[in-house]
């Protein structure tokens, strides 16, 4: 491995331990930013297993997180001057909460992971501490029970991996037969030095999720880069349809009139992408799609009062319609970002909003066919 | 402080207090201080708070928590019911939150 961020070895009965470094160089810097932008982030990960940071002893603490990137640079980077160990599952290089939603941030992966490390021989306490959004996947009762019998040939070990890993355990760990505590820790690793020194106990305030201003205005790259293909899609078809008129489809006039259509439609995606998250919590209305819908329809009014609306009425309308349906949507989509909806909310949301979203795109595809043909 | 709560009175979670022995674990996972100590058993003090995430009931040593957990992400369920599965999130976003 040649990987920049291990920058030594530390000798453990069950071999090397790779340590990483705890400062970020310039490349996970730029990696991180190319990340919240889309760019080359299949290749994100992080090989699973142990790490250390410090010199870690068999006494120091053990930190768990997801093999993404991103999650194992901000937790060493937050472990600076601490001796500890990293036990890095394998999540595919998707971040914790959302492993834990799907589960591959789970019991499973986690007892497997401490078995295939040999854990139990690095250190002599069975403390690990973990990020409390991994609880979404991590059942703490059941992973100690399950590794109570990690000796024992349990189901769940495959006999292969329990003879290798047999050897090397210390005699210690072979007589006392404990499972391993799962202790959640803060939600943002930021908390965890005030976490340990706490006592291992969070505060209130650790163990909320926020979602500021900051949160919310990180996500919206993301966003953009993650609809660019339908809305490219939607500037094809009103740039065609521009170029309408009762004697039949020109394109110099779809070039004329079309320009001014694509922007109303881009300022529909800036109205349910940047606007609407942004001001998430001053809009007064609870459900995701009529905050969308809101700021579609103060942007259209606007847009009208500058006389930027369209030509004809039924133009005018038609953008009325599109743009607050697109906005609508598109804020609606940010209910997966958000940090506080719930399955049965959304769900609830869009029996009403997704109906009205759909017939406000068809009707204000009309009228704005009719605008160009009357 | 609630700056964020989503709908009233949608969620799933319900509590079984008879079975619940106080031990805090709920408290401990729910990142959005839904349940309550006293008396020695936990109680929901915040429902609409919740956002069925599944974390209590999955470490309730007791079973007491009934949640029916998933995304609560529009997209995950329009890709639900495109593929006709529970909801998923495609994973392709990974931002802060989840999808
Ligand atoms: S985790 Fe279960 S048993 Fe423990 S306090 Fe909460 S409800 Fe009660
Ligand atoms: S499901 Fe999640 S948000 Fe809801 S009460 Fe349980 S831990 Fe809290």
């Amino acid at each position: 491995m040649t990987d920049k961020y291990i920058i030594g070895e530390i000798q453990t009965p069950v071999g090397n331990i790779p340590q990483v470094s705890t400062k970020l160089n310039i490349e996970d810097y730029l990696g991180t930013v190319m990340v919240r932008w889309s760019i080359n982030r299949d290749n994100y990960k992080v090989k699973p297993g142990l790490y250390a940071v410090g010199n870690p002893t068999a006494l120091s603490d053990v930190f768990v997180t997801a093999n993404y990137k991103l999650s194992f640079d901000h937790l060493r980077k937050n472990l600076a001057d601490l001796n500890a160990w990293l036990l890095i599952l394998d999540t595919r290089g998707i971040n914790v909460w959302c492993a834990a939603g799907k589960g591959t941030f789970g019991s499973q992966e986690l007892i497997n992971r401490i078995r295939l490390t040999k854990l139990d021989a690095v250190i002599s306490h069975r403390r690990i501490i973990l990020p409390q959004l991994g609880a979404v996947g991590i059942s703490a009762y059941q992973v100690k029970k399950a590794t109570e019998s990690v000796h024992t040939g349990s189901a769940i070990i495959n006999p292969s991996q329990l003879q290798t890993s047999k050897l090397s355990f210390s005699p210690e760990s072979l007589k006392t037969n404990r499972g391993f505590n799962v202790v959640y820790g803060p939600v943002r690793a930021k908390d965890i030095k005030e976490f340990v020194n706490n006592g291992y106990k969070a505060t209130k305030e650790m163990r909320k999720v926020t979602f500021n201003f900051t949160d919310r205005i990180k996500l919206i790259p993301v966003d953009l880069v993650y609809s660019r293909y339908r809305l490219l899609l939607a500037f094809a078809l009103i740039f065609i349809l521009s170029g309408l008129s009762r004697t039949g489809l020109s394109f110099h006039l779809a070039y004329e009139k079309g320009l001014y259509g694509l922007l109303n439609l881009f300022l529909a995606y800036v109205s349910g992408i940047v606007i609407t998250p942004a001001l998430l919590p001053y809009i007064p209305v609870k459900s995701f799609a009529f905050k969308g819908f809101i700021t579609g329809i103060i942007l259209s009014t606007v847009l009208l009062s500058f006389n930027k609306l369209g030509s004809s009425y039924p133009e005018m309308l038609s953008w009325f319609l599109l743009i607050s349906g697109i906005s609508s949507f598109l804020a609606m989509n940010f209910t997966g970002s958000s940090t506080y909806t719930s399955l049965s909310g959304v769900k609830k949301e869009m029996k009403v909003a997704v109906p009205i979203q759909i017939a406000f795109s068809i009707i204000g595809l009309i009228l704005f066919v009719v605008g160009k043909l009357k | 402080m609630r700056a964020f709560v989503y709908l009233k009175d949608v969620v799933t979670l319900r509590m079984d207090e008879e079975k619940c022995n106080g031990c805090g674990m709920c408290m401990k996972v729910c990142p959005h201080e839904v349940f309550e100590l006293s008396g020695g058993k936990s109680h929901i003090v915040d429902r609409d708070s919740c956002m069925e995430c599944g974390a209590c009931a999955l470490n309730c040593p007791k079973q007491a928590i009934f949640v029916k957990s998933g995304v609560g992400c529009a997209a995950g369920i329009l890709n639900g019911i495109i593929r006709n599965t529970e909801p998923t999130c495609d994973c392709s976003k990974n931002g802060g939150g989840c999808c």
